[in-house]
This record gives C-alpha cells, structure tokens and sequence, in this order.
C-alpha cells in the first residue's frame, strides 16, 4: 500500500512542476535541446554501427555473391545462394536435430519454473541453493564442452558414478545419434536452466507479499498460490523465455561444436553454416544461409506473438 | 525525412561500403634472393602453426643461427593456434606478415595476387622438389621447408607379440594382422581419433600409394574416386573393414589425440594412420613416458605393387611464402633460403628434405631396406581437385566424411558402405561437371 501512495505523490509533484516550464526558449537553446541527446547517443550509436549493423549489412550483401572468404575477387549471383537453400533437401534436414534441444528446452522452463517457485518462498540454505542452481552458467561454454566430454568418455564420469550405485553400463553415450543428441541436449539444460531460474526468481520476488497473505487467509495452498498469483503476475517472463529457448534451439552452436564437431547426426543449422563458410569455403551460401535462420528466428517471434499477446498483467 | 527513409539509407551506403570492401588487386613481384648477405636489412614477421617450437624458443635459435649469415635483419615469429581460420580473414587486408605459410584457401590462381614469386619452376626445379605445388605459369611462388609421407605409426613391440614381423602386402592382410593384435595381446589395434577430427583426413593420402600412380590426382580431378578399386576407395574400405571387425578403440566419439601418442608409445594402442610428421611426435611422447622411443615403427600403405615392393608418396607440408605486400621482401626471401636449405629444421624434425640430392632420414631406414619406392604426385590439377571438393561439399581433405564413414561402419547410421560410396561419387561427379564449365 505504501507504494502505491508514493507513486500519488510522485506524480503530484511533476504535475505541479509541469505548469512552472520555462516559457518558449530563444531559437539557440531550442537547436541545442534537440541536438544534446543525439550528441550523447553518438558514441553508443556508433559502436552499435560498427560492431552490430555494419556488419549485418556485410553479411547480407555477402549473401548475394559467390565470395569464397578471401579471394580479391567475388561476383554479385543475384538470389542463387537463396534459391540452393530453399532446394536442397539436406541444407534443412538438420532443423531435426533442434526438436531435442526445443524438447529440452520444455524440461528445462518446467524445472526452472520449480526451482524458482520453491525458492521464493522461506527455504532453509536457500541462498546456497541459488547459487548452486545458478553456477553452471556462469561457467564458459568451451570448458563445459570439454567437462562433459569426460563425463560421456567410455568410463568416464557418468559411468563411474552409475556403476557405484550398482548400475554397470556399457552405453557409448555419445555413441549414437539418439543418444548423442539426447545427452547433447541435457548439457545444454544443465547450462542454461540457471539462466531461466533467476529470470523467473527475479519476476517472482517483485510480486508483493501482501497477496500470498491475503491467499493465505483465503485458504489457498501453495499450488492454488503458484496457478493464480504467480503464474499471471510472471507471464511476460515466462513468453520471453519461450521465445528465447526457441530461437536458441533453432540455434544451437557451442555445446555440440566442440563436444562432437557435428559427428554423428548432431549437426545443428549454426554447425553446418560454419562448415559452409570455413571449410568448403562458400562464405557467399553461408552468408545466406545466416540471413534465413535469422528470418526464422524473426518469423517464430511474431507467430508466438501473435498467438500469445503479451496483455498488461493486472493482479489488483 | 522520416526515420524509416533515414535507416534504409543507411543500411544501403552500408551495403554499398561493404561491396567495394574487398575490391583491392594487387600486379605480382618478385622476392629476389639478396646477393649481399651482409647488406639485407629489415625486421621480417614470420607467421608460423609450430606454436610449440615458438614457445619453447627452438624458434629464436634458428633465428639466431640465422642472424650468423644475415646480421641486419630481425626475425620475429607469430604463431597461430588456428592458422588456417586466422590467416584467412587476415589476408582479406595487406598485413599477414613478410613471411607466412601459403594457407589452404587460397586459390593456385590467385597466388601471384598475394605472394611474391620465387623464381622460375625451370631453375627451380633442378634444386628443390615440390615445385609444382604453387607454380602458376611457370613461377614458383612457394616453397616447403620439409617433405611428408603419409603411412600407418604403429607400435613394433605390440605387432612382434602379435607374432607380425613383415608389412602387410594387401589390405585384408593387415584386416589379419590386426585380428592377430586383438586375440595375442592387450592393445586397441587400430585408433580413429575420430573425435580430433583433423587426424581422419589423412586417410585421403592414401592417394597415389595405392597403384603407385603420380596422376592419380588427376584421376581424382577426371575420375570417380570411389570407383571400385579406385585409390580412396581402397582406403576407405580399409578403414572400414577394421572399424566394422571392431578392431578400433570402443568409443571412437571420446577419442583423445594428445592421450593416444603416450597410449601408443606404451602399446595400449598398437596402430594410427598418420604421416611421417608425427613420428617425432610419438618418440617424444614415448620419452615422456619412461618407454622405448625405438618401439615407435613406421609403415606404408598395405599394397605391395607386381613387384612386391611398397610404394609411398611424398609430399610438400605448409609451404612458406613471400607476402607481395612485404616491405623488406629481399630480407623475407633469404630466410625462406635459409631455413629451407641451411636450417636443421628437417633433421630436428626427422623429416624429408625438400631438397633432391639428400638422403631419407635414419627413421625411414625400414623403407631403404625393403626397397620402398618413393613417388611425387603431379599437383597440376591439385587446385580444381580443391574446387571440385568445395563444391561438392563431400570435403576429402575435411574430416566429416570419415566420420560419417566411421558411423556407418560401426552401426550407429543405418546404410551400406556401397551405398554411401554411390552417393558421394554421384555429388564428386555432378561437381565435376559444374567446376569444368
């Protein structure tokens, strides 16, 4: 309640300063007041230029040739880069491969939703349990990589432990591209679901007490509490990181580049663009081949939106 | 002017900056070989892989010893963990130093647009081999300080126990030979490194040791590789048949390169397709490990040609260059001379000498012996055999194709050898058909 008085007076006191604005400016201030914030925006802006767009813009004119990647010469090919796309069968067969990660990514919302929930409430060691949730995205993809491809080893890490509880396996976890994908997958939920958990903690904690309070007197119980209080209050959360997870999955890069280079069925649209541009040096298809992902990634965005509204959330 | 109007103008100057980025040609030059040693000056960078002969300063004393001849020039050396991806984007600008290692990419006919000729093929030719590697129209424009020959690393303590004294002659005899590992002693008998990836595209070497053949390149350029009885063919049933007999390592997807030189120094391992290059590799890592360096054998492909003798390619390793751009291209020639013809780069490095009248090194005594013949493969179709390949993507010299292989041999894809072989010689041959137009 105490909130929601300050933010009266807060507004009172602009809606009282408002009338007290100075009176039209002479025509030097008023150049001044409009150049001022581009002045200050240029040094953000340009970074923003040469770092995010320019080189966008690179890419997509690439796109439209035969450039090999370093050769002085290349020459403009028109759509024929988007044509071989959009033809060839194998360019989009890999898009299977992402099902596992989007398949995970539903494990991994479902579990960080969980972890968040329980632990905004009063837990004993909670802190220790955030932390421990949280600590694996901290940690650098390239070691996580390399970690995991021991724990997968023939007699690695994960056999070890499964033979101490008295579970002998002789499964070559990487082995197959079921099992590989599917062990691939796992990492990748491992990594990120620390990510999700603190999105959603955050959202949760800033829901006022008061309602669970009032919830409470009202005999709902924790399940009733998280199906109406939390669930609606943290939709906008929850929406972001589906959309996040599903252009995440689309593309998937770190994990299964350096634990298995693509072998074994685990290719992912991102490896095999790579593999287009760096080994069979056709930087002018791999450019095109980025801009369809990102069209795609783009596309799935308005469709969840367009399906999913993000309304204004309103608990009172 | 609304902002849209305002952003789209933007993006296309940007678009239109970015077309004219890479416009730049250069004309060829020359690095002409000093006549004055004394006189050459300039501080040189010399671009290099060997990043462990930099950091443990082997590097510097070649330098040094260099420095005896040519006293005025300063010799520094990059080395790059991932030269072919670095050097790659570098060479899009003027500066990839004086000296570098002509990078796989780039194209046999652009050499001339970025480094600087060595001389003529003609003169040469009579001195050095490998010339024809980086020769476009008659000018020689790199040069490959050693010579390497691809051929099977392997364990001679484990293969004697196994009760194998003399080379396989075919290759279902060597399928035996490694049986008789498996059943008579403890070792893998056979390591893919399949998850290292790059030790894979070595089998593409088989090429030209299988029929003794200095066109087969050219075959590969105007043939079907995979038809039957075809170099990689053979190779590739090669490998095949021991991963299907399951004469491989258990997991080939956890395989370890630095970890399988001890293993194979110790006789956990008893076999790894390789190249003279890594001989040195295995007796170092053989000393480590408190074994005998000797054990460390070295052999050639299993087919003994009509004669019954063995036969064996020798070819170029990186070769260095002159960057056209360099400033002190006098001073970045004498070193390649230097190190080609004075340094002791080949014996430190138990290589071949890219020169034609010395003798093999001590370790390939075994192939002197047994009267192994020793073949260049003519490289004038080396740079459309490249093209071919890029465009078919089926990547002969890149790993995924192996590996693919490799899956499909120990069951975990569903497929036929014949089959898989059909489909990569139908992309090769459609490829073909394109490149030559």
């Amino acid at each position: 309640m105490t909130d929601t008085t300050e933010k009266a007076a807060a507004f009172r006191a602009t809606a009282g300063a408002a009338p007290a604005a100075p009176a039209p400016a002479p025509p030097r201030a008023r150049v001044l007041r409009t150049v001022t914030p581009w002045l200050f925006l240029i040094a953000p802006l340009a970074l923003l230029i040469t770092f995010t767009y320019a080189p966008i813009a690179n890419m997509v004119a690439y796109s439209f040739t035969d450039w090999d990647g370093v050769s002085p010469e290349l020459h403009y090919t028109g759509v024929v880069n988007y044509a071989e796309i959009f033809t060839r069968e194998d360019l989009f067969q890999v898009f299977f491969v992402s099902g596992y990660y989007l398949a995970a990514s539903v494990v991994q919302i479902v579990a960080a939703l969980y972890f968040a929930t329980v632990l905004s409430f009063n837990v004993r060691f909670r802190n220790f349990f955030k932390g421990v949730l949280f600590f694996p995205y901290l940690i650098n993809g390239v070691a996580i990589g390399f970690v995991f491809l021991y724990f997968f080893q023939d007699g690695g890490t994960l056999d070890s432990l499964l033979s101490l509880l008295g579970h002998h396996t002789d499964h070559a976890w990487l082995g197959t591209s079921t099992s590989a994908n599917t062990s691939l997958a796992g990492v990748s939920v491992w990594r990120y679901m620390g990510l999700n958990f603190v999105l959603f903690l955050g959202a949760i904690q800033s829901i006022p007490g008061e309602l669970y309070e009032a919830a409470e007197l009202d005999g709902a119980n924790r399940w009733h509490q998280f199906r109406h209080i939390i669930a609606p209050s943290i939709k906008p959360v929850i929406s972001l990181t589906v959309i996040l997870s599903i252009s995440g999955s689309l593309s998937v890069f770190e994990i299964p580049y350096i634990m298995t280079g693509g072998a074994t069925g685990t290719e992912t649209f991102v490896i095999q663009t790579i593999k287009l541009a760096f080994q069979f040096n056709k930087t002018g298809l791999a450019s095109a081949a980025a801009v369809v992902l990102l069209l795609i990634i783009l596309a799935v965005t308005w469709l969840q939106r367009r399906l999913v509204p993000d309304d204004k959330v309103d608990l009172v | 002017m609304n902002r849209r109007t305002v952003l789209a103008m933007v993006t296309g100057a940007l678009l239109l900056s970015a077309c004219t980025g890479t416009g730049g040609s250069s004309k060829g030059a020359d690095a002409k070989a000093p006549d004055d040693p004394s006189k050459v000056t300039g501080t040189i960078k010399v671009l290099t892989v060997r990043t462990d002969l930099v950091q443990n300063g082997t590097m510097k004393k070649y330098a040094a010893e260099f420095n005896k001849t040519y006293p005025k020039v300063k010799v520094e050396f990059e080395a790059l963990t991932n030269y072919e991806a670095e050097v790659k984007i570098r060479m899009n600008t003027e500066n990839y130093g004086d000296v570098l290692l002509i990078p796989a990419v780039i194209k046999k006919n652009d050499y001339p647009k970025f480094f600087a000729s060595l001389g003529t093929q003609e003169e040469r030719g009579k001195k050095y081999r490998f010339t024809d590697f980086t020769t476009v129209d008659g000018k020689v424009y790199g040069q490959s300080p050693n010579g390497v020959m691809p051929g099977f690393v392997y364990n001679k303590r484990v293969w004697r126990e196994a009760g194998i004294t003399d080379w396989p002659t075919t290759p279902a005899e060597f399928v035996t030979a490694l049986k008789a590992i498996k059943s008579r002693t403890d070792a893998t008998p056979y390591y893919t490194n399949f998850a290292a990836q790059w030790p894979l595209t070595s089998w593409t070497y088989v090429n030209g040791s299988v029929h003794c053949d200095t066109r087969a390149t050219t075959k590969l350029a105007e043939g079907d590789p995979w038809a039957e009885g075809a170099d990689l063919r053979v190779g590739d049933q090669l490998l095949y048949d021991m991963v299907r007999e399951g004469l491989v390592e258990k997991d080939p997807t956890t395989t370890n390169w630095e970890e399988s030189k001890p293993r194979l120094a110790k006789g956990e391992l008893a076999t790894q397709w390789l190249g003279t290059w890594a001989i040195v590799q295995f007796q170092d890592a053989a000393k480590q490990a408190g074994v005998n360096p000797d054990d460390i054998g070295f052999m050639p492909f299993p087919t003994a040609q009509a004669d019954g003798k063995f036969c064996s390619t020798v070819s170029p390793d990186y070769n260095q260059a002159v960057n056209v751009h360099s400033q002190h291209k006098e001073a970045a020639r004498a070193w390649i001379d230097w190190f080609t013809d004075k340094s002791t780069y080949v014996e430190d490095n138990l290589a071949i000498s890219p020169l034609k009248d010395a003798s093999l090194p001590g370790v390939l005594k075994p192939y002197e012996d047994a009267g192994v013949k020793l073949i260049e493969v003519d490289d004038a179709k080396g740079a459309e055999v490249k093209l071919i390949d890029d465009q078919s993507e089926v990547g002969i010299y890149k790993p995924e194709y192996r590996q693919d292989l490799i899956d499909l041999a120990r069951g975990a894809t569903d497929g036929s050898l014949d089959g898989f072989l059909a489909g990569l010689s139908k992309k090769w041959t459609e490829a073909q058909q394109t490149v030559g137009s």
